[in-house]
C-alpha cells in the first residue's frame, strides 16, 4: 500500500544530497589525516593516528614538524580549497550560468591585483593604516579587489535583470587584461625580494602556509563559508530568474549584495593566502550538480566539503610528483580542471547558445 | 480588491499607459484583452511591480509599493510570460520554489498535487530542461499554483496574475487553464490574466478589461465589453460577436475581407 503521508517526493533528490554530504565529510577527514601523515620526514599516518588516540606525546621533533608544518598547511588547504569551490557555486548561481567562476572571469585577476598592490606599495601606506589593518594587509587589499572586479562585472553583464553571459566573459577577460597590465607595471618597479612573493602568486601554491597568513585570511575565509549555506534558498531561486525570484518572496538585491560580498571575501582571502588556484571552482561544483542535482542547499556545503578534499589530494600529488621538490599547486589545479572545463563546454555547446 | 489608480508607465521617452483606473474583484476572472502593443502585458507587469509606474496599485487594501517581496508572495503568485530556468532542476524541485516563502516545514505534499492539477502529474523526476515548451509552461504554473494553494487565507483572498497562461498550449490544455482559473475564483481568490483568445476568454472572464494604444476603453462583463464596433475599433477588423443556440454562450468569429 501506498503511504499517502510518504514524506518522500518523486523528483526530489534530498535524501541523495544528504548521503553525498556524509560521504564527502569522510572523504575530507581521510584526505586530512594523510595530508598531514605524507612528508619528507618520518612522521607517518600510523604514529600520527596512534599519537592522537592515546594520547602519548610524540617525539619533539615530529610534533615541530606536525605543529607548525603540516598543520597549518593542511588547515589553508581546507579553508583555500573550500573557500574557492564555494565562491564558485555561489558566483554560478548569481550568474545563473555553470561557467562563471571567479578565476575565469576577473575576480581572481582583481583580488590579484588588490594583494600586489599592498605587496609592492604596502610600505607606501600611511601609518595609521598599517597599523590598523597591520597583518591583514594583503588580504583586505585582495577582498577589495575582488569585491570591485564582481560587482563592475555584475553590472555590466546584468541589463534589466538578466545576466548575458557572452557579455559577462568578455568583460571577465577585459578586467583580466587590465588587471593583468597594472599587475605588470607593479612587478616592473618590485624589488627583488617582493619580485619572490609576486611569482609565488601567480602560480598558487600552498607551500608558504604559516599560522600567521592562516590566521590574517583564514577568518575572512571563515565568514564568507558560514554566510554561504544562507543564499542557498535565495540561489534556488534567483535560477528562476531575478523576476521570478521577487514573486516567489525573495529580497533579491539583499541576496545578490551578499552573494557578490562572499565571491569576494572567499576568493580574495584565497588569493591572498595562497595566489592564483584555479579551476576548483567551475570542476566542482559541476560535477556535484551531476552527482546530486543544482539544489543549493546542499550544492553549497557538499561543494566546501568537496573543494576542500579535491585541494589536499592536489597538494598530494604537487608534493611527491617530483620529490623532494615541490610543485606549484596552481599548475596541478590546472593540468586536471581546465580538460573538464573544455568538457563542459563541450556539452552544453549543443544545449544552448553562448 | 485589486484597485490601479491612474497607472502610467514610460518605456524610455515613449508613454505606454497614459493613466489606466481600473479593479478587479476577488471571486472573479478579470482577463485583460487588446490587439499586440496596446499594453496589456506592461499593464500586468505594472500591477505586479515588474516595470516602474506611476499611480498606486493597492492589494487587499494595502499599497504594493509599500510591501516586503514576502508579504506580497504570500498574498499573490505571479506567472510571467517567459521563464528561464538556469540549472537542471527536476520538474519536482522546480514546482517546490513556489513554496520558498511559505513557512519552514512547508506542504510539499501539495508539490504532485499541483503537477497533477496542470496535467503533469507523471513528470515529477523528469528534468525541466528536458520537456517541451508547453510542458515546461505547466509546470511553471503548477509553481505558482502552490504558492498560493488555498484561494482565501484568514478571510482574506489570494491572487494569480497570468501573463498569457495558455500561449504555448494545445486546446486540451487551453481548456484545463480556464478551469483552474475558474475554479480558483470560485474558492474565493482572484485571478488576473492576459489572453489573446477572444472565445477563450469569452469562457474564463466574469470581467474583461479592453486595451487600446495604452488606454483601457472598456471594462465589464464580457457580452457589455465586447461589441463588434468596439471590437472592430481596437483591432482594426470585421469582428462578429454571436451567441451558440443551447447555451447561450458568447462567440467571436474574425471576417477576412472578400470572404462572404
Amino acid at each position: 500500500m501506498v503511504a499517502l503521508d510518504d514524506p518522500r517526493l518523486a523528483g526530489d533528490r534530498d535524501a541523495q544530497a544528504r548521503l553525498t554530504m556524509l560521504a564527502l565529510s569522510g572523504a575530507l577527514v581521510l584526505t586530512a589525516l594523510l595530508s598531514l601523515s605524507h612528508g619528507a620526514s618520518g612522521v607517518s599516518l600510523g604514529s600520527l593516528v596512534q599519537a592522537l588516540t592515546s594520547g602519548e606525546a610524540m617525539p619533539a621533533r615530529d610534533r615541530l614538524i606536525l605543529w607548525e608544518i603540516r598543520l597549518p598547511r593542511m588547515l589553508t588547504g581546507v579553508v583555500v580549497g573550500a573557500s574557492l569551490a564555494v565562491a564558485g557555486a555561489v558566483m554560478q548561481g548569481l550568474f545563473r550560468n555553470p561557467l562563471a567562476d571567479p578565476g575565469l572571469v576577473g575576480v581572481g585577476a582583481g583580488a590579484g591585483l588588490g594583494a600586489v598592490l599592498a605587496i609592492v606599495l604596502g610600505g607606501l601606506a600611511p601609518l595609521w593604516l598599517t597599523q590598523a589593518v597591520g597583518y591583514h594587509l594583503v588580504s583586505v587589499a585582495a577582498f577589495l579587489g575582488g569585491w570591485a572586479s564582481t560587482l563592475i562585472l555584475y553590472r555590466v553583464a546584468t541589463r534589466s535583470g538578466r545576466t548575458s553571459v557572452a557579455t559577462m566573459l568578455l568583460a571577465g577577460i577585459a578586467l583580466g587584461a587590465l588587471a593583468g597590465a597594472v599587475t605588470g607595471v607593479l612587478v616592473y618597479i618590485a624589488d627583488d625580494r617582493q619580485l619572490r612573493d609576486l611569482t609565488f602568486w601567480g602560480l598558487g601554491s600552498l607551500g608558504g602556509a604559516s599560522w600567521p597568513k592562516l590566521m590574517a585570511a583564514g577568518p575572512v575565509m571563515l565568514l564568507a563559508l558560514v554566510a554561504a549555506p544562507f543564499l542557498a534558498r535565495g540561489l534556488n531561486g534567483l535560477a528562476l530568474g531575478e523576476a521570478a525570484a521577487h514573486h516567489i518572496g525573495l529580497p533579491v538585491q539583499r541576496v545578490k549584495a551578499v552573494a557578490i560580498l562572499t565571491v569576494a571575501a572567499a576568493t580574495g582571502a584565497g588569493v591572498a593566502i595562497a595566489g592564483g588556484i584555479g579551476f576548483i571552482g567551475i570542476v566542482v561544483p559541476h560535477l556535484l550538480r551531476l552527482a546530486t542535482g543544482p539544489d543549493h542547499r546542499f550544492l553549497l556545503i557538499n561543494a566546501g566539503l568537496a573543494g576542500a578534499t579535491l585541494l589536499l589530494l592536489a597538494d598530494l600529488i604537487a608534493r611527491s610528483i617530483i620529490a623532494p621538490a615541490e610543485l606549484p599547486i596552481g599548475i596541478v589545479t590546472a593540468t586536471l580542471g581546465a580538460p573538464v572545463f573544455l568538457w563542459i563546454l563541450l556539452r552544453r555547446r549543443g544545449l544552448v547558445d553562448l | 480588491m485589486l484597485i490601479a489608480q491612474d497607472i502610467r508607465v514610460s518605456l524610455g521617452k515613449t508613454a505606454v499607459l497614459h493613466g489606466i483606473t481600473a479593479e478587479a474583484r476577488p471571486g472573479e476572472v478579470t482577463v485583460i484583452v487588446g490587439p499586440n502593443g496596446s499594453g496589456k502585458t506592461t499593464l500586468l507587469r505594472a500591477l505586479t511591480g515588474d516595470v516602474a509606474y506611476g499611480g498606486q496599485v493597492s492589494l487587499n487594501g494595502q499599497d504594493c509599493a509599500r510591501l516586503r517581496p514576502w508579504e506580497l508572495a504570500a498574498m499573490r503568485g505571479v506567472l510571467p510570460q517567459a521563464s528561464a530556468l538556469a540549472f537542471p532542476f527536476t520538474v519536482a524541485e522546480v514546482v517546490r520554489l513556489g513554496l520558498t516563502a511559505a513557512a519552514h516545514g512547508a506542504r510539499t505534499d501539495l508539490v504532485p498535487r499541483a503537477l497533477v492539477a496542470v496535467d503533469m502529474g507523471g513528470f515529477a523526476a523528469r528534468l525541466y530542461q528536458e520537456l517541451s515548451g508547453g510542458q515546461q509552461a505547466r509546470v511553471q504554473l503548477a509553481r505558482v499554483l502552490v504558492q498560493v494553494w488555498e484561494p482565501v487565507v484568514a478571510g482574506v483572498p489570494r491572487w494569480l496574475f497570468l501573463d498569457e497562461p495558455v500561449a504555448s498550449l494545445d486546446i486540451a490544455h487551453q481548456l484545463d487553464v480556464v478551469r483552474l482559473m475558474r475554479d480558483f475564483a470560485a474558492r474565493g481568490g482572484g485571478v488576473i490574466t492576459v489572453l489573446h483568445d477572444l472565445n477563450l476568454t469569452a469562457m474564463a472572464a466574469d470581467r474583461v478589461w479592453l486595451m487600446d494604444q495604452g488606454q483601457l476603453t472598456g471594462q465589464g462583463p464580457v457580452h457589455e465589453v465586447l461589441t463588434d464596433t468596439a471590437l472592430e475599433r481596437a483591432y482594426g477588423c470585421p469582428l462578429r460577436v454571436g451567441r451558440l443556440p443551447p447555451s447561450g454562450g458568447w462567440f467571436s468569429l474574425p471576417q477576412a475581407a472578400g470572404a462572404a
